[in-house]
């Protein structure tokens, strides 16, 4: 079973019916219980980085889910949810985020001179791994990207896209996966990345 | 690279889809979920969805057609028509939307747009725009295109960007419905004074009007309508047209 992580970030509508769609059992929760018992995570996030942070934080989830991951847990993190598997952000303000991946979320603008943010709509990807979430998916494929603020990465990196320069589209250590895209936007593309997360085992 | 949009817009009355030439003489068309559906197949990389009905009834439809395609179509999607107030983002986003678009609500009430940026996030709002040139002024029009008001539309989309909205959406009153190409030289013009996302909206007929509109503007997307419904040329045939013209697009 699949924990959707429940933090009051974003809208869940699409990811659950995703889920459904290629026949995962999830659900969707902050009830650290569930959370314990899932077999994987899941971290959705929309909006900006501090107040989820701070979300997690005061639930308590952050330190469960840094526990989740460091057993072994796999978990996928989903746009500002990826943002969060780092060091810290540098979104209005300097915000700690996880830690899970060694890296910092910084803001597109002071980087891509000259383009519309935000990086919004399909862009193709560029592997740097054998990344086991894009079995099925071929190098050059297009995901939906919505986001102005980016994570650059010290370790991890596993797929990019082009955007003035190369954007961090996925990464992966270990169990803990993310993904700056919205593969539950990504059409049958993203679909298929879901289904590889409920199949991955290890 | 960032692709070039395709967008077919879905006009909601009465949980039916319908289009309207110069924004009268409604015609059916199609059940509007078959037609996401539909879409979402031949390589649509969004879609828009417009509620035109008024009445309570109508909103309620609305709704449940929208959660119908939003659990069965995982692509953007966009909705539009009747957002007023922040209760209307809440309504449309939970029955599966992923952006909002705001017009008339948002010249009612500016403050719709930081508010809602605000609460949702940029990338959730759209300012929609109608606009037409009026003696040498491109004028923001309100309620469907059917009151000229006193905004300068370029003045309009800079507002918007700079309150919050994610992407504009610029439909040209003077070349919606009339199939002779995008208006290029409003297009541009806005395009020279933001730096969001901006989708060209009125006046599709043909493939040549989305290859020019591409290769002479800085737009993002091209939203069309009857010319998707009538299958006067599907949106694979489009893509691969504007791929060979060298346009990046999601084939």
């Amino acid at each position: 079973m699949i924990a959707v992580i429940d933090y009051g970030v974003g809208n869940l509508f699409s990811l659950t019916h995703s889920l459904k769609k290629i026949g995962a059992d999830s659900v969707v929760t902050n009830d650290k219980e569930i959370i314990k018992k899932a077999d994987k995570l899941i971290l959705p996030g929309v909006g900006a980085f501090g107040d989820a942070a701070e979300k997690l934080k005061k639930d308590g989830l952050d330190k469960l889910i840094i526990e989740q991951c460091n057993d072994g847990k796999p978990l996928l993190g989903i746009c500002l949810g990826m943002q969060l598997l780092f060091d810290k952000s540098f979104e209005y303000g300097e915000h700690k985020g996880l830690g899970l991946i060694s890296g910092e979320v910084l803001p597109l603008k002071d980087y891509v001179n000259g383009l519309k943010i935000p990086h919004m709509g399909w862009n193709s990807l560029k592997f740097y791994d054998d990344n086991p979430l894009f079995n099925g998916t071929a190098e050059g494929q297009y995901v939906y990207f919505v986001h102005s603020f980016f994570a650059k990465c010290n370790e991890g990196l596993s797929a990019t896209c082009d955007y003035g320069i190369e954007v961090t589209a996925a990464v992966r250590k270990n169990n803990v996966f993310g993904m700056q895209f919205h593969p539950e936007k990504s059409g049958e593309v993203g679909l298929n990345i879901l289904k590889q997360f409920e199949l991955y085992n290890g | 690279m960032l692709a070039k949009r395709i967008i077919p817009c879905l006009d909601v009355r009465n949980g039916r889809v319908v289009k309207g030439t110069k924004f009268t003489n409604l015609a059916d068309v199609d059940d509007p979920v078959k037609l996401a559906q539909f879409y979402s197949e031949c390589g649509a990389d969004e879609l828009v969805f417009y509620d035109i009905t008024a009445s309570a009834e109508g909103r309620k439809i609305f709704c449940d057609v929208l959660k119908e395609a939003a659990s069965n179509v995982f692509i953007p999607l966009t909705v539009g028509g009747g957002i007023n107030t922040l209760d209307d983002f809440e309504r449309v986003l939970n029955s599966g939307a992923d952006k909002v678009s705001v017009n008339s609500g948002a010249i009612a009430d500016p403050s719709i747009i930081s508010n809602a940026a605000k609460k949702y996030g940029n990338q959730c709002v759209v300012l929609s725009m109608d606009v037409s040139l009026i003696d040498g002024k491109y004028k923001v029009f309100s309620k469907g295109g059917r009151i000229e008001t006193d905004i300068d539309a370029i003045e309009w989309a800079k507002f918007g960007e700079d309150n919050g909205a994610g992407e504009i959406v610029v439909n040209s009153i003077d070349t919606d419905g009339v199939k002779k190409g995008f208006d290029i030289n409003l297009l541009n013009a806005i395009c020279a004074n933001v730096n969001i996302p901006v989708i060209a909206s009125g006046g599709a007929g043909s493939i040549q009007h989305f290859i020019d509109l591409f290769k002479t503007t800085n737009v993002d997307a091209g939203l069309g309508a009857s010319v998707f419904h009538f299958n006067e040329f599907s949106i694979k045939t489009l893509k691969n047209k504007l791929k060979e013209s060298g346009i990046e697009v999601r084939v």
